[in-house]
Protein backbone atom coordinates (compact mmCIF):
# COMPACT_ATOMS: atom_id res chain seq x y z
CA UNK A 1 0.00 0.00 0.00
CA UNK A 2 2.63 2.33 0.90
CA UNK A 3 4.57 1.65 -2.48
CA UNK A 4 1.52 2.87 -4.52
CA UNK A 5 1.22 6.10 -2.44
CA UNK A 6 4.95 6.39 -3.17
CA UNK A 7 3.68 5.44 -6.81
CA UNK A 8 1.32 8.41 -7.57
CA UNK A 9 2.93 10.77 -5.28
CA UNK A 10 6.29 10.85 -7.17
CA UNK A 11 4.06 11.27 -10.71
CA UNK A 12 2.42 14.08 -8.72
CA UNK A 13 5.65 15.78 -8.09
CA UNK A 14 7.26 14.74 -11.56
CA UNK A 15 4.51 16.40 -13.08
CA UNK A 16 4.56 20.01 -10.52
CA UNK A 17 8.23 19.91 -10.94
CA UNK A 18 7.46 20.40 -14.90
CA UNK A 19 4.73 22.87 -14.55
CA UNK A 20 6.72 25.04 -12.19
CA UNK A 21 9.43 25.17 -14.87
CA UNK A 22 7.12 25.90 -17.36
CA UNK A 23 6.01 28.75 -15.76
CA UNK A 24 9.25 30.47 -15.80
CA UNK A 25 9.36 30.30 -19.69
CA UNK A 26 5.29 30.71 -20.31
CA UNK A 27 5.78 33.61 -17.95
CA UNK A 28 8.49 35.39 -20.22
CA UNK A 29 6.41 34.19 -23.56
CA UNK A 30 3.35 36.66 -22.40
CA UNK A 31 5.69 39.40 -21.47
CA UNK A 32 7.33 40.60 -24.53
CA UNK A 33 8.56 43.90 -22.70
CA UNK A 34 11.57 41.42 -21.75
CA UNK A 35 13.24 40.62 -24.48
CA UNK A 36 16.83 41.60 -24.80
CA UNK A 37 17.79 40.27 -28.05
CA UNK A 38 20.07 43.48 -29.86
CA UNK A 39 19.17 43.59 -33.63
CA UNK A 40 22.80 44.08 -34.60
CA UNK A 41 23.54 44.33 -37.78
CA UNK A 42 20.30 46.78 -38.09
CA UNK A 43 21.53 48.95 -34.91
CA UNK A 44 25.11 49.94 -36.07
CA UNK A 45 23.79 53.75 -35.89
CA UNK A 46 22.89 53.21 -32.28
CA UNK A 47 25.44 51.08 -31.08
CA UNK A 48 27.58 52.04 -28.60
CA UNK A 49 30.61 50.69 -27.33
CA UNK A 50 31.97 51.11 -24.29
CA UNK A 51 35.20 53.79 -23.80
CA UNK A 52 37.14 51.46 -22.66
CA UNK A 53 36.73 48.78 -25.23
CA UNK A 54 39.79 47.34 -26.70
CA UNK A 55 39.09 47.29 -30.26
CA UNK A 56 42.41 48.19 -32.31
CA UNK A 57 45.73 50.28 -31.73
CA UNK A 58 45.75 53.63 -33.19
CA UNK A 59 47.75 56.30 -33.16
CA UNK A 60 45.56 59.65 -32.82
CA UNK A 61 46.45 62.43 -34.67
CA UNK A 62 45.10 66.55 -34.25
CA UNK A 63 43.85 68.48 -36.66
CA UNK A 64 46.99 69.52 -37.69
CA UNK A 65 48.07 66.14 -38.76
CA UNK A 66 50.12 65.44 -35.54
CA UNK A 67 50.81 62.62 -33.69
CA UNK A 68 52.79 62.35 -30.44
CA UNK A 69 55.09 59.16 -31.05
CA UNK A 70 58.80 60.02 -30.94
CA UNK A 71 59.64 56.59 -32.08
CA UNK A 72 61.51 55.24 -28.97
CA UNK A 73 60.14 51.72 -29.60
CA UNK A 74 59.12 50.60 -25.81
CA UNK A 75 56.06 49.81 -27.27
CA UNK A 76 57.61 47.45 -29.36
CA UNK A 77 59.63 45.84 -26.91
CA UNK A 78 56.64 45.56 -24.36
CA UNK A 79 54.97 43.74 -27.53
CA UNK A 80 54.66 39.76 -26.57
CA UNK A 81 53.72 38.77 -29.73
CA UNK A 82 55.85 40.99 -32.06
CA UNK A 83 52.36 42.74 -33.61
CA UNK A 84 54.37 46.07 -33.39
CA UNK A 85 57.29 47.52 -35.46
CA UNK A 86 58.63 50.46 -35.44
CA UNK A 87 60.52 51.81 -38.27
CA UNK A 88 62.43 54.90 -37.68
CA UNK A 89 64.49 57.62 -39.67
CA UNK A 90 66.81 60.33 -38.78
CA UNK A 91 65.91 64.09 -39.58
CA UNK A 92 67.78 66.62 -38.90
CA UNK A 93 66.14 69.85 -37.00
CA UNK A 94 66.64 73.78 -37.26
CA UNK A 95 69.27 73.48 -34.86
CA UNK A 96 71.53 71.00 -37.26
CA UNK A 97 71.15 68.29 -34.67
CA UNK A 98 70.37 64.41 -35.11
CA UNK A 99 66.95 63.90 -34.03
CA UNK A 100 65.18 60.00 -34.34
CA UNK A 101 61.80 60.59 -35.75
CA UNK A 102 59.24 57.47 -36.96
CA UNK A 103 59.33 56.41 -40.71
CA UNK A 104 56.26 54.01 -40.24
CA UNK A 105 54.60 52.41 -37.37
CA UNK A 106 53.42 49.01 -38.33
CA UNK A 107 50.78 47.34 -36.73
CA UNK A 108 49.53 43.72 -37.02
CA UNK A 109 46.30 43.30 -36.19
CA UNK A 110 46.00 39.69 -37.17
CA UNK A 111 48.62 39.08 -34.56
CA UNK A 112 47.40 41.42 -32.06
CA UNK A 113 46.00 39.88 -28.81
CA UNK A 114 44.64 42.78 -27.04
CA UNK A 115 46.57 42.71 -23.48
CA UNK A 116 47.30 46.65 -23.77
CA UNK A 117 50.80 46.62 -22.88
CA UNK A 118 51.53 48.90 -25.20
CA UNK A 119 49.58 51.57 -24.89
CA UNK A 120 49.97 51.41 -21.27
CA UNK A 121 53.57 51.54 -21.06
CA UNK A 122 53.98 54.39 -23.93
CA UNK A 123 55.81 57.22 -22.42
CA UNK A 124 54.21 59.82 -24.52
CA UNK A 125 50.77 58.35 -24.53
CA UNK A 126 50.76 58.35 -28.52
CA UNK A 127 48.84 55.33 -28.90
CA UNK A 128 45.21 54.29 -27.64
CA UNK A 129 42.59 51.57 -28.41
CA UNK A 130 39.69 52.25 -30.72
CA UNK A 131 36.02 51.15 -30.58
CA UNK A 132 36.28 49.46 -33.76
CA UNK A 133 35.38 45.65 -33.93
CA UNK A 134 34.75 44.72 -36.90
CA UNK A 135 37.77 43.34 -38.47
CA UNK A 136 36.57 40.85 -40.72
CA UNK A 137 38.73 41.53 -44.18
CA UNK A 138 38.54 38.74 -47.51
CA UNK A 139 42.58 39.76 -47.78
CA UNK A 140 44.98 39.03 -44.94
CA UNK A 141 47.13 41.21 -46.30
CA UNK A 142 44.58 44.13 -44.95
CA UNK A 143 45.33 43.33 -41.46
CA UNK A 144 49.11 44.87 -41.72
CA UNK A 145 48.04 48.82 -40.72
CA UNK A 146 50.39 51.68 -40.97
CA UNK A 147 49.11 53.82 -37.56
CA UNK A 148 50.95 57.16 -38.49
CA UNK A 149 49.19 58.86 -41.43
CA UNK A 150 51.02 60.18 -44.20
CA UNK A 151 52.80 63.36 -44.18
CA UNK A 152 52.23 63.41 -40.39
CA UNK A 153 54.65 64.93 -38.12
CA UNK A 154 55.25 65.03 -34.51
CA UNK A 155 53.37 66.78 -32.30
CA UNK A 156 55.35 69.85 -30.83
CA UNK A 157 56.27 69.67 -27.25
CA UNK A 158 56.63 65.63 -27.11
CA UNK A 159 59.88 64.67 -26.31
CA UNK B 1 29.65 -18.74 -55.89
CA UNK B 2 29.13 -19.61 -52.04
CA UNK B 3 28.72 -16.59 -49.76
CA UNK B 4 30.24 -17.01 -46.59
CA UNK B 5 28.41 -16.09 -43.99
CA UNK B 6 29.99 -13.16 -41.76
CA UNK B 7 31.05 -13.82 -38.04
CA UNK B 8 29.05 -11.95 -36.05
CA UNK B 9 30.76 -10.11 -33.09
CA UNK B 10 30.50 -12.41 -29.99
CA UNK B 11 28.28 -11.24 -27.26
CA UNK B 12 30.96 -10.51 -24.86
CA UNK B 13 33.02 -8.12 -27.08
CA UNK B 14 33.95 -4.85 -26.79
CA UNK B 15 32.66 -2.11 -29.01
CA UNK B 16 34.97 1.28 -29.09
CA UNK B 17 33.99 4.70 -30.00
CA UNK B 18 35.14 8.11 -30.27
CA UNK B 19 33.37 10.99 -27.98
CA UNK B 20 34.85 14.22 -29.89
CA UNK B 21 37.09 15.94 -30.40
CA UNK B 22 34.36 17.62 -32.37
CA UNK B 23 31.45 16.45 -30.39
CA UNK B 24 28.91 19.19 -28.60
CA UNK B 25 28.84 17.65 -24.86
CA UNK B 26 32.86 17.93 -24.97
CA UNK B 27 32.84 21.79 -24.23
CA UNK B 28 35.94 21.76 -26.74
CA UNK B 29 38.36 19.71 -28.20
CA UNK B 30 38.38 16.40 -26.01
CA UNK B 31 38.45 13.40 -27.11
CA UNK B 32 37.32 10.03 -25.60
CA UNK B 33 37.51 6.90 -26.29
CA UNK B 34 34.96 4.88 -24.77
CA UNK B 35 34.62 1.15 -24.75
CA UNK B 36 31.03 -0.02 -25.03
CA UNK B 37 29.58 -3.29 -23.98
CA UNK B 38 25.97 -2.77 -25.10
CA UNK B 39 25.28 0.12 -23.80
CA UNK B 40 27.23 0.32 -20.29
CA UNK B 41 30.16 2.34 -20.16
CA UNK B 42 33.21 -0.32 -19.57
CA UNK B 43 35.79 1.89 -19.73
CA UNK B 44 36.98 5.97 -20.76
CA UNK B 45 40.71 7.03 -22.31
CA UNK B 46 40.71 10.82 -22.59
CA UNK B 47 42.82 11.98 -25.01
CA UNK B 48 44.35 15.14 -24.65
CA UNK B 49 46.66 17.68 -26.69
CA UNK B 50 44.09 18.82 -29.52
CA UNK B 51 44.49 22.51 -28.34
CA UNK B 52 48.34 22.55 -26.17
CA UNK B 53 49.90 25.49 -27.15
CA UNK B 54 52.83 25.31 -24.88
CA UNK B 55 52.03 28.24 -22.60
CA UNK B 56 54.51 27.02 -19.92
CA UNK B 57 57.16 27.10 -22.58
CA UNK B 58 56.28 30.02 -24.10
CA UNK B 59 56.23 31.94 -20.97
CA UNK B 60 59.97 31.02 -20.39
CA UNK B 61 61.06 34.03 -23.16
CA UNK B 62 58.27 36.73 -22.07
CA UNK B 63 58.70 38.81 -19.54
CA UNK B 64 56.68 38.86 -16.07
CA UNK B 65 53.88 41.71 -17.57
CA UNK B 66 53.69 39.38 -20.94
CA UNK B 67 52.83 36.03 -19.02
CA UNK B 68 49.88 37.66 -17.77
CA UNK B 69 48.06 37.79 -20.95
CA UNK B 70 48.98 34.07 -22.04
CA UNK B 71 46.92 32.86 -18.95
CA UNK B 72 44.32 34.82 -19.96
CA UNK B 73 43.90 31.70 -22.52
CA UNK B 74 44.23 28.86 -20.24
CA UNK B 75 40.87 28.63 -18.29
CA UNK B 76 39.13 31.34 -20.39
CA UNK B 77 35.99 31.70 -17.91
CA UNK B 78 38.31 32.32 -15.10
CA UNK B 79 40.69 34.42 -16.84
CA UNK B 80 40.91 37.57 -14.29
CA UNK B 81 41.40 34.68 -11.22
CA UNK B 82 44.06 33.48 -13.74
CA UNK B 83 45.78 36.30 -13.66
CA UNK B 84 45.83 37.57 -10.65
CA UNK B 85 47.79 34.17 -9.54
CA UNK B 86 50.76 35.09 -11.85
CA UNK B 87 50.69 38.66 -9.91
CA UNK B 88 50.66 37.36 -6.57
CA UNK B 89 53.32 35.34 -7.68
CA UNK B 90 55.12 38.07 -9.05
CA UNK B 91 54.21 40.23 -5.86
CA UNK B 92 55.91 37.74 -2.97
CA UNK B 93 58.35 37.11 -4.61
CA UNK B 94 59.49 41.20 -4.48
CA UNK B 95 57.38 41.12 -1.44
CA UNK B 96 55.92 44.25 -2.40
CA UNK B 97 52.31 44.62 -0.90
CA UNK B 98 50.06 46.04 -3.44
CA UNK B 99 47.11 48.95 -2.00
CA UNK B 100 44.42 48.08 -0.30
CA UNK B 101 42.00 48.89 -3.10
CA UNK B 102 43.90 46.68 -5.20
CA UNK B 103 43.17 43.43 -3.02
CA UNK B 104 39.70 44.67 -2.98
CA UNK B 105 39.37 45.26 -6.94
CA UNK B 106 40.67 41.87 -7.38
CA UNK B 107 38.13 40.11 -5.15
CA UNK B 108 35.11 41.92 -6.43
CA UNK B 109 36.42 40.73 -9.72
CA UNK B 110 37.12 37.71 -9.02
CA UNK B 111 33.92 37.08 -7.21
CA UNK B 112 32.37 38.24 -10.32
CA UNK B 113 34.01 36.17 -12.50
CA UNK B 114 33.24 33.27 -10.64
CA UNK B 115 29.88 34.05 -10.73
CA UNK B 116 30.06 34.42 -14.81
CA UNK B 117 31.64 30.78 -15.32
CA UNK B 118 29.07 29.01 -12.96
CA UNK B 119 26.26 30.86 -14.57
CA UNK B 120 27.76 29.29 -18.34
CA UNK B 121 28.61 25.94 -16.35
CA UNK B 122 24.48 25.99 -15.49
CA UNK B 123 24.02 26.87 -19.19
CA UNK B 124 25.73 24.45 -20.41
CA UNK B 125 24.83 21.59 -18.13
CA UNK B 126 21.01 22.19 -18.65
CA UNK B 127 21.82 21.71 -22.28
CA UNK B 128 23.95 18.68 -22.23
CA UNK B 129 21.03 17.32 -20.21
CA UNK B 130 18.30 18.76 -22.60
CA UNK B 131 16.94 21.34 -21.52
CA UNK B 132 18.11 23.89 -24.16
CA UNK B 133 15.92 26.57 -22.31
CA UNK B 134 18.68 26.87 -19.24
CA UNK B 135 21.04 28.04 -22.33
CA UNK B 136 19.32 31.28 -22.98
CA UNK B 137 18.69 32.34 -19.15
CA UNK B 138 22.43 31.64 -18.41
CA UNK B 139 23.74 33.93 -20.75
CA UNK B 140 21.25 36.25 -20.49
CA UNK B 141 22.55 36.80 -17.08
CA UNK B 142 25.66 36.33 -18.08
CA UNK B 143 25.69 39.19 -20.33
CA UNK B 144 25.38 41.67 -17.65
CA UNK B 145 28.54 40.84 -15.95
CA UNK B 146 30.26 40.73 -19.50
CA UNK B 147 29.23 44.39 -19.71
CA UNK B 148 30.64 44.85 -16.41
CA UNK B 149 33.76 43.15 -17.55
CA UNK B 150 33.58 45.42 -20.54
CA UNK B 151 33.56 48.75 -18.98
CA UNK B 152 36.17 48.70 -16.55
CA UNK B 153 38.64 46.28 -18.22
CA UNK B 154 38.32 46.76 -21.94
CA UNK B 155 37.77 42.94 -22.65
CA UNK B 156 34.75 41.06 -22.10
CA UNK B 157 36.14 37.27 -21.60
CA UNK B 158 40.26 38.01 -22.01
CA UNK B 159 40.53 41.10 -19.53
CA UNK B 160 44.26 41.12 -18.82
CA UNK B 161 42.98 43.63 -16.18
CA UNK B 162 45.76 42.60 -13.72
CA UNK B 163 49.02 43.66 -13.83
CA UNK B 164 52.25 42.55 -11.32
CA UNK B 165 51.68 45.16 -8.35
CA UNK B 166 48.47 46.05 -9.19
CA UNK B 167 45.50 46.95 -11.99
CA UNK B 168 45.54 47.92 -15.73
CA UNK B 169 43.53 50.62 -14.79
CA UNK B 170 40.96 52.35 -12.45
CA UNK B 171 37.41 51.01 -11.94
CA UNK B 172 35.29 52.70 -14.46
CA UNK B 173 33.26 55.39 -12.25
CA UNK B 174 29.81 53.54 -13.21
CA UNK B 175 31.55 49.75 -11.57
CA UNK B 176 30.20 50.33 -8.10
CA UNK B 177 26.28 50.97 -9.38
CA UNK B 178 26.75 48.32 -11.90
CA UNK B 179 27.63 45.99 -9.93
CA UNK B 180 25.15 46.45 -7.22
CA UNK B 181 22.45 46.46 -9.78
CA UNK B 182 23.56 43.42 -11.03
CA UNK B 183 23.65 41.96 -7.63
CA UNK B 184 19.79 42.89 -7.16
CA UNK B 185 18.99 41.74 -10.01
CA UNK B 186 20.58 38.76 -10.02
CA UNK B 187 18.97 38.02 -6.77
CA UNK B 188 15.72 38.05 -8.49
CA UNK B 189 16.25 35.92 -10.90
CA UNK B 190 18.30 33.21 -9.44
CA UNK B 191 14.89 31.22 -8.10
CA UNK B 192 14.23 30.96 -12.26
CA UNK B 193 17.48 28.53 -12.29
CA UNK B 194 16.16 26.46 -9.26
CA UNK B 195 12.63 26.22 -10.87
CA UNK B 196 13.76 25.45 -14.45
CA UNK B 197 16.29 23.11 -13.56
CA UNK B 198 17.21 21.77 -10.08
CA UNK B 199 13.67 20.70 -9.48
CA UNK B 200 13.23 19.18 -12.97
CA UNK B 201 12.26 15.16 -12.38
CA UNK B 202 14.08 14.58 -15.46
CA UNK B 203 17.04 16.53 -14.43
CA UNK B 204 16.95 14.48 -10.92
CA UNK B 205 16.71 11.13 -12.23
CA UNK B 206 19.43 11.76 -14.04
CA UNK B 207 22.07 12.89 -11.81
CA UNK B 208 21.09 11.75 -8.34
CA UNK B 209 23.72 8.85 -7.82
CA UNK B 210 25.97 9.38 -11.31
CA UNK B 211 29.78 9.41 -11.02
CA UNK B 212 30.23 9.70 -7.30
CA UNK B 213 33.32 10.02 -5.70
CA UNK B 214 33.60 9.31 -2.05
CA UNK B 215 35.56 10.93 0.21
CA UNK B 216 38.52 9.05 0.23
CA UNK B 217 38.61 8.98 -3.86
CA UNK B 218 38.52 12.93 -3.67
CA UNK B 219 41.77 13.46 -1.65
CA UNK B 220 43.49 10.42 -3.62
CA UNK B 221 42.85 11.72 -7.01
CA UNK B 222 43.54 15.52 -5.81
CA UNK B 223 39.88 16.74 -6.85
CA UNK B 224 39.73 20.66 -6.12
CA UNK B 225 36.87 23.22 -6.36
CA UNK B 226 33.43 22.44 -6.61
CA UNK B 227 34.00 18.99 -7.70
CA UNK B 228 35.80 18.21 -4.69
CA UNK B 229 33.41 19.98 -2.33
CA UNK B 230 30.71 17.86 -3.19
CA UNK B 231 32.40 14.81 -2.14
CA UNK B 232 33.44 16.76 1.12
CA UNK B 233 36.96 17.95 1.03
CA UNK B 234 37.32 20.89 2.20
CA UNK B 235 39.58 22.43 -0.05
CA UNK B 236 38.72 26.36 -0.52
CA UNK B 237 41.54 28.27 -0.94
CA UNK B 238 39.67 31.59 0.11
CA UNK B 239 39.61 29.86 3.63
CA UNK B 240 41.93 27.78 4.17
CA UNK B 241 44.98 30.39 2.80
CA UNK B 242 43.41 33.49 2.42
CA UNK B 243 45.22 36.02 -0.48
CA UNK B 244 43.60 39.49 -1.56
CA UNK B 245 40.57 40.47 0.67
CA UNK B 246 39.48 37.29 1.49
CA UNK B 247 40.51 37.55 4.79
CA UNK B 248 38.58 40.35 5.30
CA UNK B 249 35.28 38.88 4.83
CA UNK B 250 32.73 36.24 6.01
CA UNK B 251 31.80 33.57 3.87
CA UNK B 252 30.75 29.89 4.11
CA UNK B 253 32.51 27.00 2.33
CA UNK B 254 29.79 24.53 0.30
CA UNK B 255 30.37 21.44 1.48
CA UNK B 256 28.36 18.47 0.33
CA UNK B 257 28.84 14.10 1.30
CA UNK B 258 27.22 12.99 -1.18
CA UNK B 259 30.14 13.23 -4.55
CA UNK B 260 27.32 12.60 -7.46
CA UNK B 261 26.90 14.88 -10.28
CA UNK B 262 23.75 16.59 -8.72
CA UNK B 263 25.47 17.43 -5.53
CA UNK B 264 28.61 18.90 -7.85
CA UNK B 265 25.57 20.83 -9.51
CA UNK B 266 24.21 22.18 -6.38
CA UNK B 267 27.94 23.18 -4.76
CA UNK B 268 27.92 25.80 -7.80
CA UNK B 269 24.87 27.18 -7.63
CA UNK B 270 25.56 28.02 -3.83
CA UNK B 271 28.68 28.90 -4.67
CA UNK B 272 27.04 31.66 -6.90
CA UNK B 273 25.01 32.83 -3.68
CA UNK B 274 28.15 33.10 -1.67
CA UNK B 275 30.25 34.89 -4.23
CA UNK B 276 26.93 37.62 -4.20
CA UNK B 277 27.63 38.03 -0.54
CA UNK B 278 31.38 38.18 -0.52
CA UNK B 279 30.50 41.36 -3.09
CA UNK B 280 28.09 42.71 -1.14
CA UNK B 281 30.44 43.17 2.00
CA UNK B 282 33.46 44.95 -0.09
CA UNK B 283 31.77 47.01 -2.67
CA UNK B 284 30.55 50.00 -0.30
CA UNK B 285 34.16 50.05 1.85
CA UNK B 286 36.83 50.38 -1.64
CA UNK B 287 38.98 52.06 -0.21
CA UNK B 288 40.72 55.30 -1.85
CA UNK B 289 44.04 55.05 -3.03
CA UNK B 290 46.18 54.35 -5.90
CA UNK B 291 45.48 51.67 -8.35
CA UNK B 292 48.91 49.97 -8.66
CA UNK B 293 51.80 49.96 -6.35
CA UNK B 294 55.08 51.43 -7.98
CA UNK B 295 56.49 49.13 -10.12
CA UNK B 296 59.91 48.96 -12.08
CA UNK B 297 59.66 49.08 -15.80
CA UNK B 298 61.56 46.12 -15.71
CA UNK B 299 60.56 43.23 -13.24
CA UNK B 300 63.26 40.77 -12.16
CA UNK B 301 62.66 38.72 -9.83
CA UNK B 302 65.00 37.20 -7.26
CA UNK B 303 66.77 33.97 -7.80
CA UNK B 304 64.51 31.18 -6.46
CA UNK B 305 61.42 29.53 -6.66
CA UNK B 306 57.97 30.67 -5.62
CA UNK B 307 54.83 29.13 -5.72
CA UNK B 308 51.16 30.86 -5.72
CA UNK B 309 47.52 28.91 -5.40
CA UNK B 310 44.64 30.59 -5.54
CA UNK B 311 40.85 29.50 -5.92
CA UNK B 312 39.33 29.59 -9.56
CA UNK B 313 36.16 28.61 -10.39
CA UNK B 314 37.15 25.19 -11.08
CA UNK B 315 39.21 24.52 -8.64
CA UNK B 316 42.94 25.07 -7.48
CA UNK B 317 45.22 27.32 -9.28
CA UNK B 318 49.04 26.91 -8.61
CA UNK B 319 51.82 28.82 -10.34
CA UNK B 320 54.88 27.63 -9.79
CA UNK B 321 57.74 29.87 -11.22
CA UNK B 322 61.47 29.32 -10.68
CA UNK B 323 63.48 32.26 -11.48
CA UNK B 324 67.49 32.83 -12.20
CA UNK B 325 67.54 36.55 -11.65
CA UNK B 326 66.88 37.58 -15.47
CA UNK B 327 63.83 39.22 -16.92
CA UNK B 328 62.33 36.06 -18.36
CA UNK B 329 61.78 33.12 -15.80
CA UNK B 330 63.46 30.03 -16.08
CA UNK B 331 60.32 27.67 -15.48
CA UNK B 332 57.08 28.35 -15.20
CA UNK B 333 54.63 25.64 -14.48
CA UNK B 334 50.62 25.67 -13.59
CA UNK B 335 48.44 23.54 -11.57
CA UNK B 336 45.42 23.84 -13.78
CA UNK B 337 42.17 22.69 -11.83
CA UNK B 338 40.48 20.94 -14.97
CA UNK B 339 43.85 18.43 -15.68
CA UNK B 340 43.44 17.09 -12.51
CA UNK B 341 39.89 17.33 -12.52
CA UNK B 342 39.47 15.10 -15.67
CA UNK B 343 41.77 12.26 -14.63
CA UNK B 344 39.69 10.10 -12.00
CA UNK B 345 36.34 9.99 -15.14
CA UNK B 346 36.80 6.32 -15.92
CA UNK B 347 36.39 5.59 -12.36
CA UNK B 348 33.47 7.56 -11.93
CA UNK B 349 31.93 6.78 -15.61
CA UNK B 350 32.64 2.90 -15.91
CA UNK B 351 30.06 1.35 -14.90
CA UNK B 352 27.60 3.24 -16.32
CA UNK B 353 25.54 4.05 -19.11
CA UNK B 354 26.98 6.09 -22.41
CA UNK B 355 24.39 9.03 -21.84
CA UNK B 356 25.15 9.94 -18.10
CA UNK B 357 28.62 9.64 -19.07
CA UNK B 358 27.50 13.23 -21.23
CA UNK B 359 26.33 14.10 -17.31
CA UNK B 360 29.23 13.11 -15.08
CA UNK B 361 31.35 15.05 -18.20
CA UNK B 362 29.43 17.75 -17.89
CA UNK B 363 29.43 17.93 -13.96
CA UNK B 364 33.25 18.36 -14.05
CA UNK B 365 33.03 21.57 -15.71
CA UNK B 366 35.98 20.87 -17.84
CA UNK B 367 37.50 23.67 -19.73
CA UNK B 368 39.74 22.30 -22.29
CA UNK B 369 42.42 25.11 -23.24
CA UNK B 370 43.27 24.38 -19.33
CA UNK B 371 43.88 20.86 -19.67
CA UNK B 372 46.22 21.56 -22.17
CA UNK B 373 47.39 24.69 -21.76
Amino acid sequence: MKSVIEYFKGIYNGIKSLLVGMSVTGGYFIKPGTTLTQQYPDNRDTLVMFERFKGEVVMPHNEKNEHKCTGCGICEINCPNGTIEVISATEVTEEGKKKRIIDKHIYHLGMCTFCGLCVKTCPSQALAFSQEFEHAVFDRTKLTKVLNQPGSKLMKGVE
Amino acid sequence: MEVKEKKVGLENEEYIINMGPQHPSTHGVLRLVVALKGEIVQRVEPHIGYIHRGIEKMCENLTYQQIIHLTDRMDYLSAHINNEAVCLAVENALEIEVPERVKYIRTIMSELTRIQSHQLFWATFGMDLGGLTCFFYGLRDREKILDIFEESCGGRMIVSYNTPGGLMNDIHPNFQNRVKEFLKYFRGVIHEYDDLLTGNVIFQERSKGMGVMTLEQAIAWGLTGPTGRASGFSCDIRKHNPYSAYDKVTFREILYTEGDVFHRYLARMEEMRESMNIIDQLIDNIPEGPYTAKMKPVIKLPEGEYFQSVETARGELGVYIVSDGNKNPFRVKFRSPNFVNLAPLNLMASGSKIADLVAIGGSLDLIIPDIDR
